[in-house]
């Protein structure tokens, strides 16, 4: 407050921002500096020591803002948010012989979990055989290994399609597994129209981050076209492509960087389904984002508020769709585990509550909290309902739910909302300008600026500008011990046994007959799907159909990498 | 946190004292093997060998030991570095290892990734020179190169006949190379 010259301390009026900073701030900076130079987020977002009106000059709110449920969705793309439902909290898992995990799924469906999400191992995500030389040692090690339909049954085993929403992370062979849950939601007779879930199959990210690819970047956009168009038709609950920043982020991005090539991967699928002749509005509604939430707190709940206004205007101006629900960016959201420490492990049970929380204040659809364990191994059982206690602690004592983006009009979220749109919005235009996402992939671009940043956060630790604590602060002599998850060796051996029975009594001239129709399918350029179906349905492994599509679409290898 | 760094260092291998300087450069191989696509670490690793004064040769993603073996006679590596992140550690070092033997070229392996406590005994007696797991810092690596690594064959060949690999990207200059003396 400012005094009124005369010494008396009668207040008149209050200081002004600048008569602040002099009279008031300056003489307590000379008393004692501050902590540091300069703050900045964990991106490296300048940060001001205080956001005022003044930050938000010329800002208009309903420009900005608007309404929950309200083009352009900044405070949320539902108008009663979680006052309506709560966020979905879906945990991931999978991991052994569909065996395996068919009975951890019905667990956990038994205990009244209503959504399923398979991890998949690392051969099924590179399109391999189990009994393929380069599986060796990975066969059901991260995840559940699915080689054919068989396989698939298994997994499905007494669980019915009809009411489950199942979700799938998987890429290069997404059409693969797509049409093997078809398949078993024939045999259960459920019809595909009350088919739900949803397919990661974002390939773009696969080569700016993720690196699990086959084919190439534009025979892999081509199969996802077929994809789209086919579940418009035939699976119209299906979520098709649930566009991932998380990955992104995790091989080392920042958060603008995160947003502005999640959301340009999304305008490449929309541009590919428009150029193939697909109505926007037909299929933009089942598209979905998948982003992480990582440990600057701001800075992420802003990510998510930026990156629902962006993907808007996206769809309006740029799409010209017309359904609003095409403008809406629906998301999924997973903590971030390359910020969880091998030292002092429970520590990252707070990291994940405080990611977690962050998520939903930015407004997320569905939350996938990780386990404290996670740098160490797949998560046992204990560790996973601690991760689940989180969200659910969040959700029903913290209070967090009961109001709409409660951080709305705070004038430094606002302006951090801002200022990650705007660098986003660059780095987009930048893309444009190389030709799109595929051409800017094909150049290095994304993947040169995110090798760049991770190298730089990792000299920001080491010179300790950054801090993790337990890695390079507050470090702890000794271990702590924690249990963890082992996979049995007598995995691989079960899986390849089981893969090769099956091969020995199906029907190997219908089989034959059905890779022969989907190669002419790829080469005649008629949609993948329908022939996709019948090969898995004459049980072609995953590996069969992946090396059948080599030959007409070639093998991705990176040219260059860069470091 | 990403990547390298290790926790302590587990290596209680022959101490050999750091090499006078012959002025060669020490040619690391930084391979990466296994179908998963975590290069985050394997990256920045080669990037702080590099910058630390190391010639390093990165095999990029998915590398088969074989692979990797062939890389490093092609490149007469001085030794072999492996990041993994997928759970396959228990097979892969072993079997670079051997194929290195095998080959007549039994350079030390080391690496990291996310590799549980109670397998690093088991590498280690599998003869994996040194596991590196989440935490290390990048300066922690390169001293234990610096400490442990010394150039294979001093007097073979001079390394400027060595072939220059087409994969490696980021390469200072050949003449370049060959004037800065190894540390």
């Amino acid at each position: 407050m400012k005094q009124d010259g005369t010494g008396t301390g009668v207040l008149t009026r209050r200081r002004t921002r600048r008569e602040w900073e002099e009279e008031v701030l300056n003489p307590a900076l000379k008393k004692s500096p501050e902590r540091m130079r300069e703050f900045t987020t964990l991106s490296g977002v300048p940060v001001e020591r205080l956001a005022t009106p003044e930050n938000l000059e010329g800002w208009d709110p309903e420009e900005k803002l608007s309404l929950p449920g309200e083009y352009p969705f900044t405070r949320g793309p539902h108008p009663t948010m979680y006052r309506g439902r709560l966020w979905t909290m879906r945990q991931f898992s999978g991991f052994g012989t569909a065996r395996d995990t068919n009975r951890r799924y019905r667990y956990l469906l038994d205990h009244g979990q209503t959504g399923l999400s398979v991890a998949f191992d690392m051969p099924t995500l590179m399109g391999l055989d189990s009994d393929d030389p380069r599986s060796e040692g990975e066969v059901g090690r991260e995840g559940v290994a699915i080689d054919t339909l068989a396989d698939m049954e298994t997994l499905f085993h007494e669980i019915p399609l009809s009411s489950v929403s199942t979700s799938m992370t998987i890429n290069a062979p997404a059409a693969v597994l797509l049409a093997m849950y078809l398949a078993v939601a024939r045999k259960q007779g459920v019809p595909w129209p009350e088919v739900r879930g949803t397919i990661q199959n974002d390939i773009l990210k696969e080569y700016i981050a993720q690196k699990e690819w086959i084919y190439p970047p534009r025979p892999s956009l081509r199969i996802i076209v077929d994809m789209i168009a086919f579940c418009t038709q035939q699976v119209p609950l299906w979520n098709t492509v649930s566009i991932s920043g998380y990955h992104i982020r995790e091989a080392g991005s920042t958060a603008a960087q995160e947003l502005a090539f999640t959301l340009a991967d999304g305008i490449g699928y929309v541009q590919a389904c428009v150029e193939a002749g697909q109505n926007v509005d037909a299929f933009a509604p089942r598209l979905s984002f998948f982003f992480n939430a990582h440990s600057d707190f701001f800075e992420e709940i802003a990510k998510f508020r930026a990156a629902r206004r962006i993907w808007a205007r996206v769809m309006r101006d740029r799409f010209h769709a017309k359904d609003p629900r095409s403008w809406m960016l629906r998301t999924h959201a997973q903590t971030a585990g390359c910020s969880l420490t091998a030292q002092q492990p429970h520590n990252n049970i707070v990291r994940v509550a405080l990611q977690g929380l962050s998520a939903v204040l930015g407004g997320t659809q569905s939350l996938h909290t990780n386990s404290m364990d996670e740098t160490l191994g797949l998560p046992t059982e204990q560790a996973v309902t601690i991760a689940l206690r989180t969200q659910q602690i969040l959700a029903e004592e913290s209070g967090v739910a009961s109001t709409i983006d409660p951080l709305g009009g705070s004038y430094f979220v606002e302006s951090l909302t801002d200022t990650l749109e705007k660098e986003a919005l660059s780095l987009i235009a930048a893309i444009d300008k190389m030709g799109g996402i595929v051409a800017s992939i094909e150049q290095g671009f994304p993947q040169r600026e995110i090798a760049e940043a991770s190298f730089r956060y990792q000299q920001q630790l080491e010179r300790e500008e950054k801090i993790m604590v337990g890695v390079n602060r507050y470090r702890e002599g000794g271990e702590v011990r924690i249990e963890v998850l082992k996979i049995p060796a007598s995995v691989e051996p079960t899986q390849i046994r089981h893969l090769k029975q099956v091969r020995k009594r199906r029907d190997s001239v219908a089989h034959r007959r059905a890779l022969d129709e989907l190669l002419r399918c790829a080469e005649e350029g008629e949609n993948l799907m329908p022939a996709m179906v019948r090969a898995v349905e004459a049980y072609a492994s995953v590996g069969e159909i992946c090396a059948t599509l080599k030959a007409p679409f070639g093998e991705y290898r990176e040219e260059k990498t860069y470091f | 946190m990403a990547s390298i760094v290790k926790r302590k260092p587990t290596s209680e291998a022959v101490e050999i004292s750091p090499q006078p300087s012959t002025g060669a450069r020490l040619r690391l191989l930084v391979g990466k093997v296994g179908l998963d696509g975590h290069d985050r670490g394997a990256k920045i690793i080669a990037r702080a060998l590099r910058d630390a004064g190391f010639e390093v040769i990165y095999t990029g993603l998915h590398q088969t030991p074989e692979m990797v073996v062939a890389t490093a006679l092609q490149e007469d590596v001085d030794a072999v570095s492996l990041s993994i992140l997928s759970g396959a550690h228990n097979t892969l070092f072993p079997r670079v290892i051997e194929l290195l033997k095998k080959a007549g070229v039994p350079v030390p392996v080391f690496g990291g990734g996310i590799i549980p406590e109670e397998d690093i005994a088991h590498l280690r007696k599998a003869g994996v020179r040194a596991v590196f797991t989440p935490g290390t810092s990048t300066q922690e690596v390169i001293e234990w190169v610096r400490t442990h690594i010394r150039p294979r064959g001093e007097s073979t060949a001079p390394r400027a006949a060595r072939r220059a690999s087409p994969r490696v990207s980021s390469r200072r200059p050949a003449a370049k190379r060959r004037k800065s003396a190894r540390r």
